[in-house]
């Protein structure tokens, strides 16, 4: 049997074991999870900008003036030297700065424009399509004015916010849904997965089982409130 | 950055990117400083000998492992070690950790989703239509071929009007936040990322 099935189903039921209790098989697993995804993304750091950013274009292209980049990062670790400390808000202060001259541009112009544009809808031709405009315009409305607090919700203002918190709240239970059917689609996935080979699942259900029982005998996690 | 949208020159262009590839290069420098607080914070437990060493090993090994393999080995062919950790270890961990939380979603709703109010009755009824939408049992005790399109057609119009309008406005509402805090940073007038207060 291929090793990477054994080691994957005994990943998944030792992370699934939590539903028992916190336990080591799922400290093991989770601890491992941290380790490799920061792994894997220093590593996609390094292959997908680093090497080709700054190593190769300084040391094939010649373009000297990235060594720039390079110093400026170095300065974040400065942070460790109390003395010099200060320097690593130099590289900080140019990330935040870059990002928030992105952002201002981003968020007005694909977010903010774009949404207003979509909103503009006809309401009055369409029969049931335009009902259903309608409601979208005067719930984005009523939602917004909800988030507008520059004056207390009373009054007229009170009525409308409160319809914009209706539209909010049937806005957060789709979503709400539609998470949760993700997360169970994910669920199915992997219990599809382990059924592509019940006799390694089986081992290893009974394998985590007595490693649980045993584990629990000697008084493990009898500090935890079963939930 | 934002003169690149008000200026359509071409050697504004060039400085506006080279300025977005230095920001790339030192926020990749910044993973490199987490795994130097992570090897840190963990190498101080093993020190400690606190009971969860082996846990902290575990991670240093995998996390340097891993790295090790993606830096210096191929990382892209599909038969190298690094992909086979990816699938092996990395794939399966990450979908059952966000199926784990299925389970504890369903518990957390189980007690959150009392009907006590208006707002909480919509909640409550917008997440049931949107999950029967969502499954074929939906569709089979109130088909798509039935009046307003079944459960499917009612999913559907929830996801397109009042879940539109809701996910709209806090978008838009982001938007201007992030606006305006990009603005104050600009400006001067915000200073706590620096870690200099206000």
């Amino acid at each position: 049997m291929d090793v990477q099935v054994w080691i994957s189903y005994a990943l998944t039921l030792f992370i699934l074991s939590f539903l028992y209790k916190d336990n080591p098989l799922y400290k093991l697993a989770e601890h491992l999870f941290v380790g490799i995804s920061a792994g894997y993304y220093i590593a996609l750091a390094y292959q997908e900008t680093i090497r080709p950013n700054l190593w190769e274009a300084v040391v094939t292209d010649g373009h000297y003036w990235r060594i720039g980049a390079f110093l400026l990062s170095i300065l974040m670790f400065t942070r460790y030297a109390p003395k010099v400390a200060w320097l690593s808000r130099w590289p900080l202060a140019f990330v935040v700065g870059m990002y928030a001259g992105i952002n201002v541009i981003a968020f007005g112009s694909g977010d903010l424009i774009i949404q207003l544009q979509s909103t503009m809808l006809d309401f009055l031709h369409g029969g049931m399509g335009a009902i259903s405009n309608l409601l979208l315009i005067v719930g984005l409305a009523s939602s917004l004015l909800y988030f507008y607090f520059s004056r207390e919700h009373t009054g007229a203002l009170g009525v409308v916010s409160r319809i914009g918190v209706w539209f909010l709240m049937v806005s957060f239970g789709a979503s709400f849904g539609y998470t949760v059917m993700s997360r169970i689609s994910l669920a199915i996935g992997r219990t599809r997965d382990l059924m592509l080979h019940p006799l390694v699942t089986a081992a290893l259900i009974v394998a985590v089982t007595v490693g649980l029982f045993v584990w629990s005998r000697r008084g493990g996690g009898a500090d935890q409130e079963i939930t | 950055m934002i003169g690149d949208f008000f200026i359509p020159h071409a050697a504004f262009s060039r400085v506006v990117q080279e300025i977005q590839q230095w920001g790339l290069i030192v926020v990749s420098f910044t993973y490199l400083l987490g795994v130097v607080n992570i090897l840190q914070v963990h190498s101080a437990k093993v020190q400690r000998r606190s009971p969860e060493a082996p846990y902290s090993i575990v991670l240093v090994v995998s996390l340097l492992g891993m790295a090790c393999l993606g830096i210096f080995h191929d990382h892209k062919s599909a038969d190298s070690p690094f992909i086979w950790l990816y699938n092996t270890v990395y794939d399966p961990l990450s979908a059952t950790m966000f199926a784990l939380l299925a389970f504890f979603i369903t518990s957390a709703a189980y007690r959150a989703f009392r009907a006590r109010s208006t707002e909480a009755v919509l909640l409550l009824s917008a997440a049931i239509l949107v999950m029967l939408g969502q499954v074929p049992v939906g569709a089979a005790i109130w088909g798509p071929d039935s009046f307003l399109g079944g459960f499917p057609g009612v999913k559907d119009w929830i996801m397109d009007v009042p879940n539109l309008a809701g996910k709209r406005a806090v978008l838009m509402g982001a938007a201007l936040g992030a606006i305006s805090t990009g603005l104050r940073i600009i400006l001067g007038l915000e200073r706590a990322h620096l870690g200099g207060g206000n």
